[in-house]
């Protein structure tokens, strides 16, 4: 029973240890730069497991509410983990732990000055991304969005050079994003006088025809789309990616991103509620139009570059396309919301494992350029293959994760065609489309990385072979979420997340999944 | 209906192969060990499940249902499943020991890889063969793509990249077609599964929603380009500079019969024979098999790569099977159920004598061939019997397909519409261009004299594990024939149907699935 009473506080435990190690890493590491990455492994390995009771409580016993220093909703501030935050925080725990492992030697050899501020900052970055996942106020929301968001403008810049602008340009455009959602929330306060996420639920319905509200929402929608980087708003984030150093890439990649659909997912059913949608018809639909164009340009985009890290940025562009499509499928079809729930996992996994494996190009030899990257397949194998793994789950070859997702947002968009006939046959086009499109820029890296072969390449591989390989800690995470690419894709496949998914669709009123 | 996990091990003997083959790299002899174990492991398993079939039953193995309600993941036995399943299983051994002295005597590198690969893509083609539905089917189709990838670039030179990437933009595009077409059988019907007779709920949407099924229909043609119809083909013949014994076994047997395969899995047990009918579908596909078969065969004549020559005769014989299943009467489902492993065991012949000329004299061109026959009779043996079944001449097996097709051209002519003869005449005229291309290879090997001093004394027939693999399947493709005009004598029935692996008692219990009284 201790454990299940625990349970109840582990929301809040999540985010109060994790603050406090990110102020402990600083004064520990002032004492000695060796414990800042035992501290911030142990404390993310505590959040990890705190998560998973969490996850197991919520899908046991139904949502926990746990309400700060005993004011009860909507006067104070209320976290509210339901199955769907509880997924989330998982998937953001697990990411952050593996990439915590895959860091170590990554930030010792790209910055061994400022290995206690780099984790500080990102212990400060995973404070906010659990606090925006597990909190049920939309002003606490905003908070956690700009401390996770202060702590990743630092985490790029931190790599100096080309990175200072990165990051400069992703300051300005990020904190655009933050007052549109923060306009957004005020705008809400001023018409209900509530912030609290459930409360504003019961008091918006009578309003949906008042203009703030509408506004409200659109400044939502703009505002979380420019942190998430969706097409057009993503002009930050290739340089933000590119520059960062190869953890920070990591963990940016793929949970920043994430959190952010998150936060557009919980304002939209836990906020405004499908009636809202419903009854606006227009917004789905528009969404979903930005969403399949930024997939279909997110990818040519991709096509068009040739540093490796670039790359896998536009190819961000183009997969949170992806997740959006199912959002704003999801009034007409719930499998549009299993496809957008199935890919902020599959994405997450996925992504980690390719930015993991281009820093570790990075590291041992010193690759950006996919030209330079003959013979890779001999010389790292293990990384080569984890990012071939990975970039086959993103061309979506059955059965890794890409194709899971791929096909849940095929039946939503079939679904949709019953009210958008045109349109929805049009998406089932794009996603297609863009397997192609995935295809022919992630296998033009594999020819490279396994058989292209020119003439002269091989003196100079007899010298970097006898260069030391990459660390087993940086290998490690690395094959842990290729592997997790099939396993995951799999698992998907079958009915084992069906309660998670049936739960999570009714939580958030979305109905349920159509039976023939 | 039986439940049974041997479909599992099936499927399982490659899959487990392909690693093991992976860590034996080191070793050759124990790497190609692995490789052979596997694929007689599969054969065995393969033919023990062949009583039941016989005995009308079926065999099931589900592995999971989806999240996708009406969808599971599994694997369904039925007589025409197995009739694909057995040729490329028993292919596979005879390929793997030629591969073994194909590969060594060209001293080819990436040898593992290659292993490798090849276990993967017969791993996807057996799958493929026992898929209980089209979801599954897809699953499996798209691992054979990917696999044989590796093995079309195996030289790794500019050409074998090119056809790669060739290979990978028409067959994952198709793809794409395949997924839509599966999605939307789901969507329309709320289940993929393989039925007898074809999905009974696809049957009522016709004819309120004709042109949707005339459409999704046009979609899985699309989506089956391993078939290698015209005006799609040309990834086949770019794909032949991989190795032969790729060639051989997936590019005469498993990926392309992987298409046609699929197509008659569509005709005959998606949308079923009536549907067809009355959707006036037949005569699509018809049409589309009756120009790539006349025009497959002109194209052929023009070529000297020997290989390439056998590509396209491949793509006319693949229509062939195609020809059949759109004839949509018994005799021609017949004839195309037949040819599938028919062809296979002749085309395999055929490309093996090809590798067998290569490794012994580096000859490709069917030019420089002259009095070949004399140094290598034997493989110029084989290639005869496989010429002479390409062009449906006895004793070769080639014959009875093609007597079926004709007799199933004449059956639609009558029941179906009088406009189907014309494909009768479009079969022997298809026959004829066979002849015309394959005979002048003939003459040149028996009857000219070699060129300059390529030293008659130098030249022999290249090793006996190269040799004695073409030399069974031509056997085969002969005792096929044989077995076909034994099979009423009482008292030789079971030995010769047991020599001819059930294929005729396979035909005809599939027949009764796909055609129900």
């Amino acid at each position: 029973m201790v454990t299940l009473i625990l349970a109840e506080h582990y929301p809040v435990l999540v985010i109060v240890i994790s603050m406090l190690a990110a102020f402990t890493i600083l004064i520990a590491g002032r004492v000695n730069k060796k414990a800042a990455f035992p501290i911030s492994l142990a404390t993310i390995f505590v959040q990890l497991l705190m998560a998973l009771s969490i996850l197991k409580h919520v899908l046991a016993e139904g949502p926990i509410h746990y309400q700060l220093g005993g004011w009860a909703p909507p006067w104070g501030i209320e976290y509210v983990v339901d199955a769907f935050n509880a997924y989330v925080l998982v998937v953001i725990l697990l990411l952050s732990f593996l990439c915590a492992i895959y860091s170590k030697r990554s930030v010792e050899k790209e910055l061994p000055l400022k290995i206690v501020p780099f984790y500080s900052a990102f212990q400060l970055l995973i404070t906010g991304l659990c606090g925006i996942t597990v909190t049920g106020d939309i002003f606490n929301l905003y908070v956690f969005l700009e401390i996770a968001s202060l702590a990743s403008y630092a985490l790029i810049a931190v790599a100096g050079g080309r990175a200072l602008k990165a990051s400069y340009n992703y300051v300005i455009m990020g904190s655009m994003g933050a007052c549109f959602y923060l306009l957004g929330a005020g705008f809400l306060y001023a018409v209900t006088g509530s912030l609290n996420m459930a409360d504003l639920s019961h008091l918006l319905p009578p309003l949906y025809g008042n203009r703030a509200v509408q506004a409200a929402f659109v400044f939502f929608a703009v505002g979380l789309s420019i942190k998430m980087a969706l097409f057009p708003l993503h002009t930050w984030q290739p340089d933000a990616y590119t520059y960062a150093p190869s953890a920070v890439s990591v963990i940016i990649a793929a949970t920043m991103s994430k959190v952010s659909v998150y936060a557009l997912i919980r304002v939209i059913y836990s906020v405004f509620t499908l009636d809202f949608i419903q009854s606006y018809v227009g917004v789905d639909l528009a969404l979903c139009w930005i969403a399949a164009i930024g997939i279909i340009a997110g990818s040519v985009l991709a096509i068009m570059q040739t540093n490796l890290k670039r790359m896998l940025a536009y190819s961000s562009v183009s997969q949170i396309g992806y997740i959006v499509l199912g959002i704003g499928l999801s009034p007409i079809s719930a499998w549009g919301l299993v496809g957008a729930i199935a890919h902020i996992l599959n994405h997450a996994i996925m992504k980690g494992c390719l930015f993991m494996a281009a820093g570790a190009f990075i590291y041992k030899l010193g690759l950006w350029d996919i030209k330079d990257f003959e013979g890779l397949g001999k010389k790292m194998p293990y990384a080569s293959a984890a990012f071939s793994l990975a970039a086959i789950s993103m061309i979506g070859v059955p059965p890794s994760a890409g194709f899971a997702s791929k096909v849940f947002l095929l039946i939503a968009s079939l679904e949709a065609t019953k009210t958008f006939a045109v349109s929805g046959y049009i998406f089932v086009g794009v996603l297609l489309f863009s397997t192609l499109l995935n295809l022919s820029y992630f296998w033009r890296v594999i020819d490279r990385i396994y058989f292209v072969k020119t003439e002269g390449g091989h003196e100079d591989s007899e010298r970097e072979t006898k260069k030391p390989g990459v660390p087993i800690s940086m290998l490690v995470p690395m094959l842990i979420l290729a592997v997790l690419c099939i396993v995951v894709g799999i698992l998907w496949l079958t009915k084992v997340p069906l309660p998670f998914v049936e739960q999570t669709l009714y939580e958030l009123g979305v109905g349920v999944l159509p039976q023939w | 209906m039986v439940e049974m996990l041997t479909p599992l091990f099936v499927i399982l003997c490659p899959l487990i192969a392909a690693p093991l083959i992976l860590l034996a790299g080191k070793w050759p002899n124990i790497r190609e060990g692995v490789t052979l174990t596997a694929a007689i492991a599969t054969f065995s398993l393969v033919w023990s499940m062949i009583n039941p079939i016989l005995n009308k039953d079926v065999i099931l193995c589900t592995f999971f249902e989806t999240m996708l309600p009406g969808v599971a993941i599994g694997l369904k036995v039925d007589a025409f499943g197995m009739l694909f399943a057995l040729t490329s299983s028993s292919l596979w051994i005879l390929v793997s020991l030629y591969s073994t002295g194909y590969m060594r005597s060209l001293k080819e590198h990436a040898q593992t890889r290659f292993y490798f690969s090849f276990a993967l893509a017969i791993f996807g083609a057996l799958g493929i063969a026992m898929s209980a539905n089209l979801f599954t089917m897809f699953i499996f189709y798209e691992i054979l793509t990917v696999s044989t990838y590796a093995l079309v670039i195996h030289d790794q030179t500019a050409e074998a990249l090119s056809a790669g990437h060739k290979y990978f933009a028409y067959l994952l595009t198709s793809g794409c077609f395949f997924l839509f077409g599966l999605m939307m059988v789901y969507y329309l019907t709320g289940t993929t599964d393989f039925t007898n007779g074809g999905i009974a709920a696809l049957a009522t949407l016709n004819p309120a929603h004709k042109w949707t099924l005339i459409i999704l229909f046009v979609c899985f043609l699309l989506g089956f380009l391993k078939a290698a119809w015209m005006p799609f083909h040309s990834w086949l013949p770019a794909a032949m500079v991989a190795p032969t014994p790729v060639s051989a076994l997936l590019h005469a047997v498993a990926v392309v019969k992987a298409g046609v395969f699929g197509i008659v899995r569509i005709v005959c047990f998606i949308y079923g024979v009536d549907l067809m009918t009355s959707l006036g579908l037949g005569i699509l596909l018809a049409c589309i098999a009756g120009f790539t078969m006349i025009v497959a065969n002109l194209f052929a004549i023009a070529q000297d790569n020997l290989k390439r020559r056998l590509a396209y005769s491949t793509i006319n014989q693949l229509s062939y099977i195609l020809l059949g299943a759109a004839l949509l009467t018994e005799p021609g489902i017949r004839g195309a159920m037949m040819h599938i492993p028919f062809h296979g065991y002749m085309k395999i012949t055929l490309f093996m004598c090809a590798g067998a000329i290569m490794v012994a004299t580096g000859k490709k061109n069917i030019s420089e061939m002259g009095g070949i026959g004399k140094t290598m009779p034997i493989t110029m043996l084989a290639f005869t019997v496989g010429a002479l079944g390409m062009c449906g001449i006895p004793p070769a097996v080639g014959f009875i397909s093609k007597w079926y097709l004709c007799m199933g051209t004449y059956v639609a002519y009558e029941t179906i519409s009088p406009v189907m003869i014309t494909f009768l005449f479009v079969l022997l005229i298809a026959s004829l261009l066979d002849v015309v291309y394959f005979f002048p290879i003939l003459h040149t090997a028996f009857f000219k004299e070699p060129e300059g001093a390529v030293a008659e004394s130098k030249v022999k027939e290249s090793t006996s594990l190269v040799v004695i693999p073409l030399a069974i399947t031509a056997i085969f493709s002969v005792i096929f024939f044989l077995a076909f005009i034994l099979r009423p004598v009482e008292m030789l029935a079971p030995y010769v149907d047991m020599l001819s692996m059930h294929i005729y008692d396979l035909v005809d219990v599939a027949i009764k699935n796909v055609i129900i009284p």
